[in-house]
């Protein structure tokens, strides 16, 4: 029996790495707040490989998505899948091993403060893993290495930039190889040029270490540059180069709007979309 | 119910219930691994060295106080002599657990209500169950671990060193010789009264931390709600220990004497 459970559990396992894989499933999931309504009847699937961007005004649920599917919110109905796992009904205590797969990135990063950056990134391998410590530490540089911020290894985060937060946030986020990302408002207070750097980041993630993401933002620039990008590796160097139109559309749109998906589609339907509400908000 | 008496005592019972539920998942946390060992001691150093400056000068300070008070009141009936009875019971029973746990919710109250809350309002607290960490195995068990154990320490340490500085007061101030200070404290001390100076922390450290970290981690409102919850936690401990320490005290008359 116990025998058979296993080989369920690896067949499972291998179904969901396959390429098309759902990863992440949101099944008619409404959540509200005494009588104020924030996710109304929402569903979608997220693609293994493949980033959903979650597009809305501000209060209009997209954070609320994110932190049911981290299981930091609890929906009041439908149903929720991550990983092949379902867990919309789980605990605080059954959640723990569905999130190791996943990463989030929050708002503003939320950093340990009291924490360096080598401590903030390689936090849940020192923490949560008996891996040997000179192992974790590797980790730790090459993550590090792969944002470009090697060299602010042993710095506070009160000591870096708003940029160079965010993209410590993400090299936590990634450090112990999750399946799934996910950025809450990822570039929001950045400038321009800050904000290209972390939407290389999310791009490379996805492109080369096959990670499925759900970016929630208002930033239509970053949005659409995520979407429209893709990351290369040419005799070792990596480049992020405009996608061609099938790459393209491995990104998904959502848009919501009071709790309800509006629109869902690909960048090019969104930007040819004649509905007055998302004519308004690409203006 | 009448609206304006229904709205807070819904809020009340909330935050019971709230406050019920924290302290059940630490016992849970404490039974269970995974323990933060590295968490633990860190605490346990941040509450018991870490306070020992203030106890120690409240301690002195309260028992010479005491002394030089109890001295002029001895005077009236002639027994100035036995002012080493008063102000050991007195700090002992009474003076040295609540004086010492009333400077640790100043002290250690603050500053993990402040502290948590910073954490819930920058996101710090779900970013940790994110990486999978749970907020109360992590940062609520090493501090009430430290608060239940470091507590009873420092009201001996407190009670000492009061003693002390009655005796500097007895023997400096009302000319009583040191033997007689010394030999009266030993004579008026019963057993009971130890075990009543040495359960009564056990009780306050555990209601100060916990009420500490129930506020912090309920923290709503960015910086000012950080402010507004660490005045709280000062506030609410402080008033729990003084009604603790009157009905443990009221348990321990009834089981002990």
């Amino acid at each position: 029996m116990v025998q058979q459970q296993s080989a369920e559990a690896q067949a499972a396992e291998q179904a969901l790495n396959e390429p098309g894989a759902p990863v992440i499933v949101f099944d008619h999931v409404s959540l509200a707040f005494d009588e104020n309504v924030i996710l109304k009847d929402i569903s979608f699937t997220l693609i293994s490989g493949h980033t959903k961007i979650i597009l809305g005004a501000s209060g209009a649920g997209k954070s609320t998505i994110v932190k049911i599917i981290v299981g930091l919110l609890r929906a009041d109905a439908g149903v929720v899948w991550v990983n092949g796992e379902r867990v919309d009904q789980l605990t605080e205590a059954q959640m723990m091993p569905v999130r190791a797969h996943l990463g989030m990135v929050f708002q503003e990063g939320a950093l340990f403060d009291s924490l360096t950056v080598r401590e903030n990134v390689g936090y849940k391998l020192y923490e949560e893993t008996n891996l040997p410590l000179e192992e974790i530490d590797a980790r730790v540089e090459e993550v590090l290495g792969f944002i470009g911020l090697a060299e602010h290894i042993d710095k506070m985060p009160s000591a870096l930039s708003g940029g160079q937060r965010r993209r410590v946030a993400i090299a936590r986020a990634m450090a112990a190889k999750p399946k799934i990302l996910l950025y809450d408002e990822p570039t929001t207070g950045l400038d321009p040029i800050t904000a290209t750097t972390v939407d290389e980041e999310i791009i490379k993630l996805r492109d080369l270490e096959n990670v499925s993401s759900i970016v929630v933002t208002h930033q239509l620039r970053d949005a659409f540059y995520v979407a429209t990008h893709k990351a290369v590796r040419e005799n070792g160097v990596v480049r992020v180069v405009p996608a061609e139109a099938h790459k393209a559309e491995e990104a998904e749109f959502i848009m919501l709007k009071d709790g309800t998906i509006w629109f869902e589609g690909h960048a090019k339907e969104l930007r040819e979309s004649q509905d007055e509400y998302l004519k308004t908000f690409l203006s | 119910m009448l609206p304006f008496i229904e709205g807070p005592l819904k809020k009340a019972a909330l935050e019971v219930q709230e406050y019920v539920y924290l302290v059940a998942a630490t016992f849970r946390a404490i039974a269970t691994p995974p323990l933060y060992r590295h968490d633990i001691v860190e605490q346990f150093d941040a509450i018991g060295v870490g306070s020992l400056t203030v106890v120690l000068l409240t301690g002195f300070f309260t028992g010479a106080a005491l002394a030089s008070q109890s001295g002029l009141t001895l005077d009236q009936f002639g027994a100035r002599p036995v002012v080493g009875r008063l102000v050991s019971a007195s700090m002992i029973k009474e003076l040295g657990p609540v004086l010492t746990a009333l400077m640790l919710t100043g002290r250690i109250g603050s500053g993990i209500a402040a502290e948590l809350g910073s954490m819930v309002v920058t996101d710090q607290i779900n970013a940790l169950r994110a990486l999978g960490t749970d907020p109360i195995r992590k940062l609520v068990v090493p501090r009430v671990l430290a608060g239940i154990l470091m507590a009873p320490v420092l009201t001996v340490v407190a009670d000492f060193v009061g003693i002390f500085g009655g005796w500097i007061v007895a023997r400096f101030q009302l000319q009583v010789a040191s033997g007689l200070y010394w030999s009266s404290i030993t004579k008026a001390l019963y057993m009971q009264d130890l075990w009543m100076g040495l359960i009564k922390p056990f009780a306050l450290g555990f209601v100060i931390v916990t009420i500490a970290c129930h506020v912090g981690l309920r923290t709503t409102g960015g910086t000012q709600g950080v402010g507004k919850a660490t005045t709280v936690s000062v506030v609410a401990g402080s008033v729990a220990v003084i009604a603790v320490d009157f009905f443990v005290t009221q348990v321990l008359i009834s089981l002990l004497y």
